[in-house]
């Protein structure tokens, strides 16, 4: 799992970017509330991936498959 | 569905925006100044007496009015939550050399925006510079640059911006002696107390839902081809124009712009400064505001920062006028391209001390 948390924008976006290099189909991504949500969720969609967000109090699990 | 959503609010809130700012100009606010973050913490700055410049002493509602509007999104939408710890003391350099950018410049971002919604060509110089200042941030970012995570704080702590605005605002309402109003320049022209403040919570709760920033847009764009935040930058811009265009405000050319120089290689030295501080930032000065306002800490400590450059500026000859850049400032301009190219080095190749590496240096 990538815990992006914390992180000021856009490098959540950039490690899940990263994460994606490998290629899987389902990947588990840590984010908080607000816009780094938002930005991973689009950004994994507009590469084919559906997204479930879990609300974890505040935070989010970003649960990302094909 | 929800993208194409996501993309209309985003452009529905920056024609608000554009609107709303153009339009501020004509209720009293300088020209093309219906917005300028950079402009208002220095007038602000001075109105507190942080630094002596007469003709830029004001204490801006809008800015209040930002964080205010900011801070009540965050929580009606249960997204205001304390955080900090990122590297507070770069933030703060960032932030006042981001200033000193904008200050030869003589705009931020948005001012920016406005500037080329008024016709002054002067600031697609700037916009030029600001793009190259954004591509070096890119550069880092790429790299695996990392001012590394914030952390969750007691709630209490990422309500200091805003009781400090409150604060700001009592003051500005009551006056007292020791608070400076400009009699005259940029300070002096205000629009009505009121109005200045409500716009400001529009703009600070649309900026809030939105994320709005001026440096995202570019920047998602070259990093992932996302280009929503870029149709915002651009709905301001249109809005801004036809607004001009409709109450004849707007005037084409380099010369004789209001609040503005025609030095167009420090005009764009000082934006790539602007942008490059705000990418290693995560945001502009807009998007710090209404983030410190959400309760980090990190931009509080950033604006704080802003507002500290702009009383330097002031007090030290750094800040550009009508008639041009100062030498002083030229020299600032470099000094800060310079300390935030190795911030963007640190924080991008040099490793971090661990445990095991701190004994075997023992």
């Amino acid at each position: 799992m990538l815990d992006a948390r914390g992180e000021s924008c856009p490098i959540p976006v950039i490690m899940t970017k990263n994460l994606m290099a490998s290629g899987e189909d389902y990947y588990e991504v840590m984010v908080d509330v607000g816009a780094p949500v938002e930005n991973v969720t689009r950004f994994a969609e507009s590469q084919g991936y559906k997204v479930e967000a879990e609300n974890k109090g505040g935070e989010y699990l970003l649960k990302i498959s094909k | 569905m929800e993208k194409k959503n996501d993309k209309l609010f985003i452009i529905i809130a920056g024609l608000v925006i554009g609107v709303i700012a153009a339009a501020l100009a004509f209720a009293g606010n300088p020209k093309n100044m219906g917005f300028c973050i950079a402009c208002f913490l220095r007038d602000t700055a001075g109105g507190l007496g942080l630094h002596k410049a007469a003709p830029v002493q004001y204490i801006r509602p809008e800015i209040v009015g930002i964080v205010i509007g900011a801070f009540v999104a965050a929580f009606a939408k249960k997204e205001f939550s304390s955080k900090g710890g990122s590297a507070p003391m770069t933030r703060f350099v960032l932030g006042f050399f981001a200033m000193v950018g904008c200050l030869m410049f003589l705009g931020c971002p948005f001012r920016m925006i406005l500037r080329l919604a008024g016709g002054d060509l002067n600031a697609v110089l700037g916009l030029v510079g600001f793009i190259a200042g954004i591509f070096c941030g890119i550069f880092f970012l790429k790299n695996g640059y990392s001012l590394k995570r914030t952390y969750t704080l007691k709630q209490g702590e990422g309500c200091w911006m805003t009781m400090i605005e409150v604060v700001i605002f009592a003051l500005l309402l009551v006056k007292p002696a020791f608070i400076a109003f400009s009699e005259e320049g940029p300070g002096s022209m205000h629009a009505a107390i009121a109005l200045s403040l409500g716009a400001g919570l529009i703009v600070g709760v649309l900026a809030q839902r939105t994320r709005l920033c001026m440096v995202g847009g570019t920047r998602d764009l070259v990093l992932f081809k996302e280009t929503r935040l870029m149709m915002g930058f651009i709905a301001i811009l249109v809005a801004a124009l036809i607004t001009n265009i409709v109450l004849k405000g707007f005037k084409l050319g380099f010369a004789e712009q209001p609040i503005a120089h025609t030095d167009g290689l420090w005009n764009a030295l000082g934006m790539l400064l602007v942008g490059f501080a705000c990418v290693l930032l995560g945001g502009c000065p807009l998007r710090q505001l209404v983030l410190s306002g959400e309760g980090n800490a990190d931009s509080a400590i950033t604006v704080l920062g802003l507002m500290v450059g702009a009383a330097f500026c002031h007090n030290f000859g750094l800040a550009s006028s009508g008639e041009g850049p100062t030498a002083a400032g030229k020299i600032a301009v470099i000094i800060g391209i310079v300390v935030v190219l190795c911030i963007g080095v640190i924080n991008t190749y040099v490793k971090e001390k661990t445990a095991n590496t701190a004994n075997e240096a023992a």
